[in-house]
């Protein structure tokens, strides 16, 4: 028996530019990587398709502009795509493909049953609002107007980040890098979401920092069964993280497996070539 | 300069216009409706949207009145009242209860209004979400998906930083369950006159650009949280010292020969009212 996977993505596409006779034609050539030399047309993600279970932590690797954050952006409704569908395993929303549901119902998903931790904490917090205000915003947004509630679970979510509770108040603003993407994960934690995006959250901290970051992703796995896309460009971090593995490049995925398969034997050049060179 | 010779400053397609944005305020409670406003010969800020729905209103046979923050005799509400009158000839009043319409600055008069009456509300920024949101694209969005995390999340900032809801004015208010109002920067104790009001009550941003409205017995509740409901500025154990009101929003003075705080009503109509009141029982009862 098949498990049905929480969450289901088929041939997502996300193209910048509106694309001519040149690049639609396959024949032609036009396109170098993920450009086309005629229009100038950036297909950054392309025809990618990939399931992600209930408790599983799935990451994705590829170099820079291969299109990670560009597809957790489309997963995420950040922004609009150029075709393709995904599916949730949530009551009521099973055979619906999210993309093509009204704004509101996106944004309801996106309060109810998504989190996001941006690489830049300037797209995931409100930097002059107070931290835990931060966290009440998401409450608030899934209708929660219980002040006492709100303060109670923010409190309990950042001391499990590990911010001392009197620095609650103050604006994130104020607040190294790796304290900023303790409150952003506190902040995506904060409904219980089934299914939580995760790109690149460790970049630019330093090394003990991001230590401490993935510990923490690693015992909200273990804790609260959560599904999680983590994008890194850093094996290292796939390595700790992920039980499967996707690689990309150009957009595409070019390969996919168990993370341990994926990184012990290398069926791809370009995979082989990452791999060995990390050695 | 060519005098001005239109009734009420206005050519009738202008008239037209702002009655056409009216109209549609008014069927749809609480929504920000954009109007070309004019430019007046007083400056933007100073009332110019209040000004503009009272002249496409006012008919000759109308009474006026005029309040800035509860007097009637502020330089603003003089100048208004001036306009007003120099192009159409209405006669003018302070008595609340003569009005057909009353445009006023920062408060709602003490006496509850009627079905015949109109409120005109001057507005500075008729954009509850602003102070969150700068991009008046995203605001308008928001409006239409009715988000509004960004309101509450301002009032959760206030009770996590001072205890409880800060807002001295403005406080926003829900109209009809849909949309999300700047109730102009009346204070907290004037909210729930919106709530059912009997008058129709029009607000005007002219330097936004904005005409919304509160249609007649409309609801208007203002946001709050569960556990931290909504309440009015107290004036507990105080009255006027000149009228002896007490459910009524107070000024606080000083009282230099005492040096005592003394309160006075700030809707000073309302006040003299009262005391024209006690006079006339006084009168009655001195000749029984
Ligand atoms: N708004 C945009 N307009 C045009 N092209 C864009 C836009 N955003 C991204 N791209 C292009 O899409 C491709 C994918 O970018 P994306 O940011 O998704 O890559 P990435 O894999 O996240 O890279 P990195 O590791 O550097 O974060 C790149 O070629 C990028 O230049
Ligand atoms: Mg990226
Ligand atoms: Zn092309």
């Amino acid at each position: 028996m098949h498990e049905t996977p929480i969450l289901r993505v088929e041939n997502l596409c996300k193209q910048y530019g509106t694309g001519c006779q040149e690049c639609q034609d396959k024949e032609r050539n036009s396109v170098e990587k993920n450009y086309c030399k005629s229009c100038g047309t950036v297909f950054a993600v392309r025809d990618i398709s990939l399931d992600l279970y209930r408790g599983e932590i799935l990451g994705i690797v590829g170099e820079s502009g291969s299109g990670k954050s560009t597809m957790m952006q489309c997963l995420y409704f950040d922004t609009d795509i150029t075709s393709g569908a995904a599916y949730i395993n949530r009551p009521g929303k099973e055979n619906e493909n999210v993309f093509e549901l009204s704004s509101q119902q996106k944004r309801m998903i996106r309060n109810h049953d998504y989190g996001m931790v941006y690489q830049n904490p300037v797209h995931g917090l409100k930097m002059n609002f107070s931290s835990i205000g931060n966290i009440a915003e998401k409450l608030i947004a899934a209708g929660n107007r219980n002040v006492s509630d709100m303060e109670a679970t923010g409190k309990r979510l950042l001391t499990n980040v590990h911010i001392p509770l009197h620095r609650m108040k103050e604006e994130p603003e104020k607040f190294s890098g790796g304290m900023q993407q303790r409150v952003q994960i506190a902040k995506a934690l904060s409904n219980n979401p089934p299914i939580l995006f995760l790109d690149e959250v460790t970049t630019g901290l330093d090394l003990s920092v991001q230590a401490n970051v993935l510990d923490l992703i690693k015992k909200i796995q273990r804790e609260l069964q959560i599904s999680m896309i983590v994008v890194s460009h850093d094996l290292a971090v796939i390595r700790m993280l992920a039980d499967r593995t996707i690689v990309m490049l150009n957009g595409e995925i070019i390969e996919e497996g168990l993370t341990d398969q994926v990184l012990e034997d290398p069926q791809h050049a370009y995979t082989q070539q990452l791999v060995y060179s990390l050695l | 300069m060519k005098a001005n010779t239109h009734f009420a400053f206005f050519d009738e397609g202008s008239k037209k216009e702002i009655r056409r944005a009216t109209l549609k305020a008014v069927a749809i409670p609480g929504y920000q409706v954009p109007f070309a406003s004019r430019e007046m010969p007083i400056a933007r800020g100073w009332g110019t949207g209040g000004l503009q729905l009272t002249l496409s209103l006012i008919g000759q046979t109308d009474v006026l009145k005029v309040i800035d923050q509860g007097s009637d005799e502020s330089v603003n509400a003089v100048s208004i009242k001036k306009l007003v009158q120099d192009t159409t000839g209405v006669q003018l009043t302070e008595c609340t209860e003569e009005a057909d319409i009353i445009q006023s600055r920062h408060r709602i008069p003490e006496c509850s209004l009627t079905k015949e009456q109109i409120l005109v509300l001057q507005v500075p920024i008729p954009e509850p979400l602003r102070a969150i949101e700068e991009r008046e694209y995203m605001t308008k969005r928001m409006h239409a998906e009715d988000d509004y995390s960004g309101a509450w999340l301002m009032l959760f900032e206030q009770i996590m930083k001072f205890g409880k809801t800060a807002t001295t004015a403005d406080h926003p208010v829900s109209v009809h369950d849909r949309y999300v109002m700047a109730p102009s920067p009346i204070p907290r104790f004037d909210n729930p006159k919106m709530d059912h009001s009997e008058a129709l009550i029009l607000l005007g941003a002219g330097r936004e650009k904005k005409i919304y409205a509160v249609p007649p017995y409309t609801s208007v509740k203002s946001l709050a949280f569960e556990d931290y409901p909504f309440t009015v500025e107290s004036f507990e154990g105080a009255h006027c010292h000149l009228c002896g009101a007490v459910d009524v929003f107070l000024d606080e003075l000083i009282d230099h020969e005492k040096g005592a705080t003394i309160y006075q009503c700030n809707d000073s109509a309302y006040c003299i009212e009262q005391l024209n009141k006690q006079e006339k029982v006084e009168v009655e009862s001195t000749y029984a």
